[in-house]
């Protein structure tokens, strides 16, 4: 075990992919020569060079579409997008063509590429720059999501990732590379994907949450300060999720809360909570609860960013109201509404 | 199915093999009309008649472990890379005998033993993925090389500029392809393009460009073959302009009304096929009864192969379930 920032965690999954498999590449704005926006390719050049780490333009739809390419002609690319955003330029390269080509060549042609993205609140960068955005990857058939919580799930589900053998996104919290965390190198340290972490165990409620939201939801329960425990659940992967996971924990707590980075309307919460709402109809003892973002852009000054994501202090106090009344407290923004 | 395939494709360097070819394709499309006009084709359609030599000749030049990109009008690029007239007949009416078992349709075709990368129904989507094939042969110096086929109104959309920007700026071993039919979609070009040669566009690349005569078979082999040399020597990529004529409306729904009068018969007077068969006669290779037996030939083994596809069995349910993340 080893104490690395989340950075250097993408950093050594990345060589030590580089290192033990010859047709792993990367592409990427400015990850050769200035080892990326976020430092999270820094020094890779140097080791795996030129032809194997590349320096692209600000050109996403050429890249990625490059990497859909190449992947399908035995490479397995790595791609960094710089802010999740900026997919959305070459969204058709990923939604329409990569997550396509195993099906219509009937499994002889592969997509195995991976893209890596910043995303998400927390920093200041404003409502171009903030936003979580899985949902533009979720419910695309043929396309795997996978979200790492810090430098452990960082370095373990990218290795996983660039070993899938067709196209995964994986979003890497941005407000988390600068964070610590033991982390295990090595093949032992791969997560497989769709597999989720239990984090905590408890008895009153169980907490899925993913990405950011996992620290929050810790904070959240160390705040209770016994008041209630809770099974907390990192997700990890979001496409295929781990029903069994969340299913065998409710089905313990009989409480369900998502604390989620995503719009109230159509964020991933609500399809955990309607999977488990049909399998435990009659056995949950209070509502499913799900604590997310607002339905509105990411806000840039620094008190509204950080009312907009859930904070620790949220999720306490709404779960404490859920385990109190039985009954699922409104949103923050339609109580604050009726003030 | 590979045997027949490569079989086919060497088929291509005979003395007649391009004007078969070409000859099959035509009838091929012209039996797809009839099966749409029966009811047999779902969705839509995208007829190549006029466009033969563009495709023969790009199959022709391109080795078997090349990789082409190809547009949804894909069928008689598919077939001239050695695809039967039963596994594309087949797919266009949804049968397990098409080439992607039925679940891709006439925009899908499919065929990766013989460098047919699923075509794309995305306008310009190919270019990027060419690229992408170059790239994988630059970095494991396999020497392959990449062909993107595509219309002249993908060279308008974002990913023509990314893609030849990107091979160029790499030197990366592909041939663009682009075959000017004068109409994108249902719009003339002179509406959406303000050049008059698209292969003008090669030189903001810093990258060779030609007019190519995309109704003369030889000459398309020839053009592609240079490039693909050039690419394959480290020579980095080339802008083929194909000028050529869909006889043929957009889709199935398209009677290609806004035309203007008498062009389609201009174009007539420059068919391909004709073209190849009159080099043929003059060379003293065939006469025209020799060709004429020929295409009623190659007609009747089209409605065989269309007989038989129409009569192969609808896909399991259980394929629909399949394949879905490689």
């Amino acid at each position: 075990m080893t104490k690395v920032r989340m950075r250097q965690a993408v950093i050594q999954a990345l060589a030590d992919e580089l290192e033990s498999d010859p047709s792993v590449i990367l592409l990427g704005e400015d990850i050769a020569a200035a080892g990326g926006a976020f430092k999270a390719t820094e020094g890779l050049l140097d080791r795996f060079g030129p032809v194997r780490v590349r320096d692209t333009p600000i050109s996403e739809m050429g890249f990625l579409g490059a990497a859909v390419g190449a992947a399908m002609a035995g490479l397995r690319p790595v791609v960094e997008m710089m802010f999740v955003e900026f997919t959305g330029v070459a969204l058709d390269q990923l939604v329409t063509e990569a997550a396509k080509v195993s099906y219509l060549s009937r499994g002889e042609l592969t997509a195995p590429l991976t893209v890596r993205a910043s995303a998400g609140a927390g920093l200041g960068f404003g409502c171009q720059h903030s936003q979580f955005l899985d949902h533009w990857f979720r419910a695309t058939p043929g396309l795997k999501l996978a979200v790492p919580s810090g430098a452990r799930t960082a370095y373990g589900l990218l290795r996983a990732a660039i070993r899938d053998p067709g196209p995964v996104v994986v979003l890497e919290p941005r407000v988390l590379y600068g964070d610590r965390e033991d982390v295990e190198f090595g093949e032992a340290g791969i997560l497989p994907l769709g597999r989720a972490h239990r984090v905590s165990s408890g008895d009153d409620v169980t907490l899925v949450a993913l990405g950011a939201t996992v620290p929050t939801a810790v904070a959240a329960q160390q705040l209770a300060a016994g008041a209630w425990t809770a099974d907390i659940i990192d997700l990890q992967t979001l496409v295929p999720w781990d029903r069994q996971s969340v299913l065998g924990s409710v089905r313990h707590t009989g409480r369900l809360v998502v604390v989620e980075e995503s719009p109230y309307s159509g964020g991933w919460g609500s399809e955990i909570c309607d999977y488990i709402a049909g399998e435990l109809f009659g056995e949950l003892t209070a509502p499913a609860l799900r604590v997310t973002t607002p339905d509105t852009p990411v806000p840039y000054s620094q008190p509204l960013e950080e009312r907009f994501v859930p904070s620790p202090e949220l999720v306490a106090d709404q779960v404490g109201q859920l385990l109190a009344t039985g009954r699922r407290p409104a949103p923050w923004w339609e109580a604050s509404a009726q003030r | 199915m590979t045997g027949e395939r490569r079989e086919r494709r060497a088929q291509l360097a005979t003395p007649l093999g391009p004007f078969e070819r070409m000859a099959e394709i035509r009838a091929v499309e012209e039996h797809i009309q009839l099966l749409f006009n029966e009811g047999h084709v779902r969705g839509s359609t995208h007829l190549s008649n006029g466009q033969e030599a563009v495709a023969v000749g790009v199959a022709a030049a391109a080795r078997l472990t090349d990789v082409v990109t190809c547009t949804y009008r894909g069928h008689g690029q598919a077939l001239a890379l050695g695809l039967t007239a039963k596994e594309v007949i087949g797919e266009i009416v949804g049968r397990t005998v098409g080439c992607a078992g039925g679940l891709g349709g006439s925009m899908h075709l499919v065929g990766p033993d013989v460098g047919l990368w699923p075509t794309f129904a995305i306008v310009g989507a190919g270019l990027p993925v060419a690229v992408g094939a170059a790239l994988a042969s630059q970095v494991n110096r396999s020497g392959r090389a990449a062909i993107a086929v595509f219309g002249d109104g993908a060279a308008n959309i974002g990913a023509f500029h990314e893609s030849l920007n990107l091979a160029a700026i790499w030197q990366l071993p592909v041939v663009f392809v682009c075959e000017n039919n004068l109409y994108g979609e249902y719009t003339r070009i002179q509406l959406s393009t303000p050049v008059s040669d698209l292969a003008d566009r090669a030189a903001g690349y810093a990258i060779p460009g030609l007019v190519v005569d995309g109704q003369d078979v030889a000459a398309v082999t020839a053009a592609v073959s240079e490039a693909l040399e050039r690419a394959r020597a480290d020579g980095g990529p080339t802008l083929l302009e194909m000028k050529t004529y869909r006889y043929s409306g957009h889709s199935k729904s398209d009677p290609g009304s806004y035309r203007p009068a008498g062009e389609l018969d201009q174009w007539l007077r420059r068919d391909p096929i004709t073209i190849e068969a009159g080099r043929l006669i003059d060379g003293g290779t065939a006469t025209a009864e020799q060709l004429a037996a020929v295409s009623s030939r190659i007609a009747a083994e089209v409605r065989r192969a269309a007989a038989d596809a129409l009569a192969a069995p609808q896909p399991a349910v259980a394929e629909m379930l399949i394949h879905v993340h490689g």
